[in-house]
């Protein structure tokens, strides 16, 4: 026992201070939600005066969480963690690997929770069946033949003393994955039209290029709607190309990203172009071809001698929309026509006809992200389920026997202990206690114990 | 019959329930207190009819997904969260006295989903971002652990209103209301084991969350105001936990930490939705 400790390790150790942690974060971290996150400096200006701007910005309110103070109480706090854990754990680990055969049998009869009884079986009988009882209860009894009698031991759940330890470890596992993902991570964005290819990202704040070592393609972009006219799925057909091959081709939607040398695009947003994507096939010959198509600007086939455009473009995003198709191959008058997406419409034309389909151009918009701390994170999240799971439902458990020879009998004295849910382990013990009075191969003592 | 009127029938036998329960405390009525438990297993049975008939319903419109995901259906949940933890801590406390305390959440939750004017009631699509297997892991989580954060804010008050009562007058003289109640040490047993399951939960809650946004989006934390929230509200409880040992910190500030414990719940749910984006659209005018 340590009477004098470090004032330093008393102060980082107690458990005030973790109190006072836990009320600073929560009470802090109310302000974050109130005042808005990551705004111009001439907003917090405009909004709340020069005077509290210029507060805010000494006290960084305006980014909070990534402030010096808010960061320095999640510091204090993993400090907190670490010097209690290095101040308790010696003394838990003692406790799950103590020898509990070093009692005596005076310490046992002190127990509150305790029983004992004669029975009239010599002392070898009457041992042999309490450790048959004890090995029903549990795995691994252990014996002791002292000088006066026979102890004998079974514990359960010494390692869950662990529990809440492993609980303490996993928020500083969680915090160790989130300041790796913060270093080596990247966080960015791409808006990547139909049609094009990127191999580079944009970070997100600093909007500086990164480079991804691989190009990505988006092969297409579909919108769709539910009848009442709510957003349904937003997917675009990604191509990953590398040295000049495809290599990966994924579709995505919303919760369902695509994972590329350690980068994941996520489907985020997406934006319409003012481009239609026109195809146009010759039935006759059966040749065709795809162009990009800005509305009210005269296209053509060379090949075809066939020029068009898009001439007019009605209705709107709900209805869809219906759109005007100039179009002649210099053979007589020109052709006019509607169509709408999806549509393929054909045109008669004096030497053979055409088929029109014509699609408008979307951009997707990307969201990549780049964590290698999150599986630290994952495995901290997972340790804390399991940790709380153990430091809230298991116990240790504990139970001694010790028989000793008085008179012509044998005196049976049973004692445990729980660390946790006493009322539960109550009933176990008396049952267990049960178990060895009503034994068939014990003859309970006339006398009265 | 659909799910709606089930729904309503559940609202009026939790109301029932609620006052017989009440009236068991006022009254010094222990005999009837069955009628309550009978009432809240009734209702409880309309209920599961009713969340499953929706989930059918929903299918039959061609939009089918759990019913979980809005407003209304989250406040069903919370009812229905509510009336089974309290029936599970009847048995396991065999004390109906705790009902009065208890059952009037759940009643509340009901009532407000199916009267406040802001409440849409209709069965809607799914957006692209609710579509995920995490939506039901991650609303399930967070409504168990925020059902048993609301009894034990049930049991705090209890617990309070018996510690006032004991201070004024001196325990166990009379045969009054606060009499029939458990023992102050067993009140606040029942607390901290309840805290102890909702912490668990709402961890779970807050877990599933943070994986969920991490494959929506690629950011499992980003400090937007639900997810501080629901932090704000666990270190809350984490204060309970831990106060337990140190000296002081126990009955009636553990109490305290469950009310507070809940409104911080209440907002995270209710108030972020409802005041945090009122000031926001205020910010931005
Ligand atoms: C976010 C951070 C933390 C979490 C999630 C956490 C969680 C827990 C949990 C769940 C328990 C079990 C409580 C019970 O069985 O009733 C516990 C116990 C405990 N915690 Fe923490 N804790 C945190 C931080 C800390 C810190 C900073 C300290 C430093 C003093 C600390 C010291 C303790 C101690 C001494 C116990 C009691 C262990 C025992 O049963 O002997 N905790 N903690």
């Amino acid at each position: 026992m340590k009477k004098t400790k470090n004032p330093f390790v008393s102060f980082f150790s107690s458990m005030q201070l973790t109190l006072f942690t836990f009320i600073s974060l929560a009470v802090s971290s109310i302000i974050g939600t109130i005042i808005l996150q990551n705004k111009e400096p001439a907003f917090y200006v405009n909004q709340y005066g020069p005077n509290l701007a210029k507060i805010f910005e000494i006290l960084n309110i305006g980014d909070m969480y990534n402030s010096w103070w808010f960061l320095s109480l999640l510091v204090l706090l993993s400090l907190n963690l670490i010097v209690c854990t290095i101040d308790r754990l010696p003394n838990v680990w003692r406790m799950v690997v103590l020898d509990n055969l070093q009692t005596t049998p005076e310490r046992l009869e002190r127990q509150s929770r305790r029983q004992a009884f004669l029975v009239d079986n010599d002392h070898a009988g009457a041992v042999a069946a309490a450790k048959a009882v004890l090995d029903s209860f549990g795995k691994g009894v252990q014996q002791a033949d002292q000088e006066k009698g026979t102890l004998l031991f079974i514990q359960k759940g010494a390692w869950t003393r662990l529990g809440v330890y492993v609980v303490h470890a996993s928020i500083l596992i969680i915090f160790a994955g989130a300041i790796i993902g913060s270093i080596y991570g990247h966080k960015g964005g791409v808006t990547l039209p139909e049609g094009s290819t990127t191999s580079s990202i944009y970070q997100f704040g600093s909007n500086q290029l990164i480079d991804l070592g691989f190009g990505i393609r988006c092969d297409k972009f579909t919108l769709s709607f539910y009848d009442n006219g709510a957003p349904k799925e937003y997917r675009s057909d990604l191509t990953v190309i590398k040295g000049g091959k495809e290599v990966l081709r994924k579709s995505i939607v919303v919760n369902d990203p695509l994972d590329y040398g350690g980068y994941t695009f996520y489907q985020a947003s997406y934006e319409p172009r003012n481009e239609m994507v026109v195809t146009i096939a010759n039935e006759t010959s059966a040749t065709e071809k795809t162009f990009l198509v800005v509305p009210r600007r005269e296209v053509s086939w060379a090949n075809e001698g066939v020029s068009f455009g898009i001439v007019n473009i009605q209705g709107s995003n709900r209805t869809g929309y219906g759109y005007k198709i100039w179009f002649t191959d210099k053979h007589g008058e020109p052709s006019t026509f509607w169509l709408t997406e999806g549509m393929a419409g054909k045109v008669q034309r004096a030497a053979t006809t055409y088929a029109v389909s014509l699609k408008r151009r979307y951009a997707t918009g990307l969201q990549v992200a780049k964590d290698p701390g999150v599986w630290y994170v994952y495995v901290g999240c997972l340790a804390m389920l399991l940790g709380l799971l153990v430091a809230f439902f298991l116990s240790h458990r504990r139970v001694w026997i010790y028989l000793a020879k008085e008179g012509d009998s044998t005196r049976i004295l049973l004692s445990g202990t729980a660390n946790k849910n006493r009322i539960g382990f109550d009933k176990e013990f008396v049952a267990l206690v049960e178990k060895i009075r009503l034994n068939d191969s014990l003859t309970p003592s006339k006398e009265a114990s | 019959m659909n799910s709606s009127q089930l729904l309503g029938y559940t609202t009026f036998a939790y109301l029932f329930s609620t006052i017989v329960y009440i009236a068991v405390l006022v009254f010094r009525a222990k005999k009837i207190s069955v009628l309550g438990t009978i009432l809240a297993l009734v209702g409880l049975v309309l209920q599961t009819a009713g969340i499953g008939m929706r989930w059918m319903e929903s299918y039959q419109m061609g939009i089918g997904h759990a019913p979980l995901s809005n407003m209304y259906e989250s406040l069903v949940v919370f009812a229905w969260a509510i009336v089974v933890f309290y029936l599970f801590l009847e048995l396991k406390f065999k004390n109906r006295m705790l009902g009065g305390f208890a059952m009037p959440f759940a009643f509340f939750s009901m009532a407000y989903a199916s009267f406040a004017s802001e409440i849409n009631q209709q069965i809607s699509p799914l957006v692209p971002a609710l579509q995920s297997n995490w939506l039901i892991a991650h609303v399930v989580t967070c409504f168990i652990g925020y059902a048993a954060f609301a009894v034990a804010c049930g049991m705090g008050i209890m617990y309070l209103l018996k510690a006032w009562h004991e201070e004024r007058f001196s325990a166990g003289s009379g045969e009054g209301i606060f009499d029939s109640l458990p023992p102050l040490k067993d009140i606040d047993d029942i607390i901290y084991k309840t805290i102890v399951f909702g912490f668990l939960w709402l961890s779970t809650g807050i877990i599933t969350g943070a994986v969920w946004a991490n494959s929506a989006w690629g950011t499992y934390w980003s400090w937007d105001p639900k997810e501080t929230w629901s932090l704000i509200t666990w270190f809350v409880y984490a204060v309970a936990l831990h106060a337990r040992f140190v000296r002081g910190w126990a009955g009636k500030r553990i109490a305290w930490i469950a009310i507070i414990g809940f409104f911080s719940v209440i907002f995270t749910y209710y108030g972020v939705n409802f005041l945090l984006s009122g000031l926001h659209s205020y910010g931005r005018a």
